[in-house]
């Protein structure tokens, strides 16, 4: 087995929460708790949660777009979780992303030929006919037309605009991308061209995707290997085909059974695990299994103690004190 | 036919041009009839107030004792005041004094305001002090300030750099610096919501340094209010120079500015009211017209409203 190309050890990610005119520290909201799990070189990682589970928070803190409050973020074997300053810039390169919404993800006030040499320019790599050159084959590599590199964010659609942040993120010739949820604001149409573009370049350039998205059935499409996080914890983390096949915990089960089955008849008779009340505060998580306040199958013992991060026979791992 | 530079053997369609910013905003400007319209009326005056003592080449300040109080004729196209002093000479002579103490004392506003709602929005570390700093400012009641400051400094400015330049120094610095507040909040708020949106965390995650993130990504996005301050400000300026010279603590009585000279023509305004009406004229034509460029220049700014 070839080496992960990203590692993540015990990757903890608080957000202190101040309150009173003195800005006292009363709490933390532990957006991402405790998370190990490695990316290997090539392929596509999916991580999948609801709302608010930190799915968007791990993609930043791995890219160290925030500062990690505890664990080890090791790429290439070289640990990355403590670089400051100029260490960190000269990194950065190696690692992009590419963003939920693409109304925002692009300056208004920029051409898009400037948007995508900005990395370039940033990084000072190239001469500015060889950055145009750049730009031009960037264009074309995500199917716009090279002439738009004139044009203005505004003039485009959500696709297009999607496309060109995809551009960007290409410019430094990175080995791995954080796709966070980058087809959620775009149409069923739409979705389908971007992640076709997504896969044809991983093909083409051998990039490695962490794709964050809440939509199952793109991330069955798209991934390699599947986790499912809940309340910042990763519950489940196996190959696509396992997951989908016979999901071992019961959050899995349940996020499962809420994907519609296109048999209207098939959708009429099957079983839908339903889950009751809401998600639990990240900012007071609930003691021993943090599932275990919405599991259909709790038992007095995930109260008492967190369940192992443990890996099953067939090679997938489980927090779950009764996954067999 | 451009030669493809790094060895790909695809032949490239020759590019368009590349659009520059400037030409842009520059196309766009012309489009605003107003604006266009301001900046010949500004022009006008900028012209006729740096050039037109070399025309009209009468001594503002000589006293012609046989012609008091005359209407406007060829000689005194606009009349003369109560001690023969020919308005015209008054006016063009004011106008110098007055643009400038516009002009500086925005670029100080703008400038100052501009610094430090971009670094206390920005800077999570700053903003505290920072607007703590702004509210103080705010609570100073400006013109009895301006007395104050006028009354400590003004001796001691007047022999270092002469009555004139002194005066005209402790003027704008003093405008400056009790109006710069305004600028500061705005700019601090909208710097707050521009720095929390995607494309801000995408400079980030390219490694682009935060003095780039401020210049290329925050400061154009907040432009509008600034130019919308700015142009605020010059009129602000002006009127508060006029306040000044109204007290009597702004420039010397025989040195004319347009607010000084609508002081002292007021209580003339039956005998001749055009003492009144020509400086307070070229006070509004100024402030419109500099309004209307302000407007213009805004629209021109935004590329989604350019090209509309």
């Amino acid at each position: 087995m070839t080496a992960p190309l990203v590692s993540v050890d015990d990757l903890c990610m608080f957000f202190p929460v101040y309150r009173g005119v003195i800005r006292r520290k009363v709490g933390e909201v532990r957006a991402v708790d405790g998370l190990s799990f490695d990316i290997r070189r090539g392929e596509t990682l999916g991580l999948v949660g609801e709302s608010g589970c930190g799915k968007s928070t791990t993609g930043r803190v791995i890219l160290r777009l925030y500062d990690p409050t505890r664990g080890s973020i090791r790429f290439e074997g070289a640990e990355i979780a403590g670089l400051k300053g100029g260490a960190l810039r000269r990194m950065r390169p190696r690692m992009q992303m590419i963003f939920q919404d693409p109304q925002a993800c692009l300056n208004p006030r920029m051409t898009i030929g400037s948007i995508i040499a900005e990395p370039i320019r940033e990084h000072g790599l190239l001469s500015r006919a060889e950055r145009e050159d750049r730009v031009q084959d960037l264009l074309d590599a995500v199917g716009l037309n090279p002439k738009f590199a004139n044009r203005y964010p505004h003039e485009f659609s959500g696709g297009q605009r999607q496309r060109i942040g995809i551009a960007r993120a290409l410019a430094l010739d990175p080995d791995f991308i954080v796709c966070d949820e980058p087809i959620a604001a775009l149409d069923v149409s739409i979705q389908a061209q971007v992640v076709n573009l997504l896969e044809d370049l991983q093909e083409k350039l051998g990039l490695t995707y962490l794709f964050i998205s809440h939509d199952l059935s793109m991330v069955r499409h798209i991934a390699d290997r599947v986790a499912v996080m809940y309340l910042g914890r990763i519950v489940e983390l196996a190959d696509r085909d396992q997951l989908y096949g016979s999901p071992k915990h019961p959050y899995t089960q349940a996020l499962l059974s809420a994907v519609p089955i296109p048999d209207p008849k098939v959708e009429a008779t099957r079983e839908h695990i339903i889950l009751k009340g809401d998600v639990p505060s990240p900012a007071n998580p609930p003691s021993g299994c943090r599932f275990r306040t919405r599991c259909p199958v709790a038992q007095p013992l995930c109260d008492e103690a967190e369940p192992e991060w443990r890996r099953l026979a067939d090679g997938r791992r489980v927090a779950c004190h009764f996954a067999e | 036919m451009t030669e493809a530079v790094n060895g790909s053997s695809t032949a490239r369609p020759t590019r368009e041009k590349q659009r520059s910013l400037w030409g842009d905003v520059w196309i766009q400007f012309r489009a605003h009839r107003g604006a266009m319209v301001g900046v010949v009326v500004f022009t006008v005056i900028v012209l006729a107030v740096v050039f037109g003592p070399m025309i009209h080449t009468v001594d503002p300040t000589y006293a012609d004792y046989r012609a008091r109080n005359v209407s406007p004729s060829l000689d005194h196209p606009f009349g003369t005041d109560n001690l023969g002093r020919d308005m015209f000479a008054q006016v063009l002579a004011g106008g110098r004094v007055t643009l400038a103490v516009g002009f500086t004392a925005m670029a100080i506003t703008i400038t100052l305001g501009t610094l430090i709602g971009m670094l206390a929005g920005y800077f999570r570390r700053l903003d505290g002090v920072l607007m703590r700093m702004t509210d103080m400012f705010l609570a100073l009641p400006q013109i009895p300030l301006l007395l104050v400051i006028m009354l400590v400094f003004r001796d001691s400015l007047r022999s270092l750099f002469g009555p004139e330049a002194g005066i005209f120094l402790l003027i704008v610095f003093v405008i400056g610096i009790t109006t710069w507040m305004q600028t500061a909040r705005i700019v601090r708020g909208e710097v707050l919501a521009i720095k929390e949106r995607e494309f801000v965390l995408a400079a980030k995650s390219i490694g682009t340094r935060e003095h780039r993130i401020l210049l290329r990504h925050i400061l154009p996005n907040v432009l509008s209010p600034i130019m919308v301050s700015a142009t605020i400000g010059i009129a602000n300026a002006i009127i508060t120079e006029s306040a000044l010279s109204f007290l009597g603590l702004g420039f010397p009585p025989d040195f004319p500015t347009w607010g000084r000279l609508v002081v002292d023509g007021k209580d003339f305004m039956d005998l001749t009211p055009a003492r009144v009406i020509w400086p307070g004229l070229a006070i509004s034509l100024t402030v419109l017209s500099v309004n209307f460029i302000g407007d213009g220049l805004r629209d021109a700014l935004d590329p989604r409203i350019r090209g509309r």
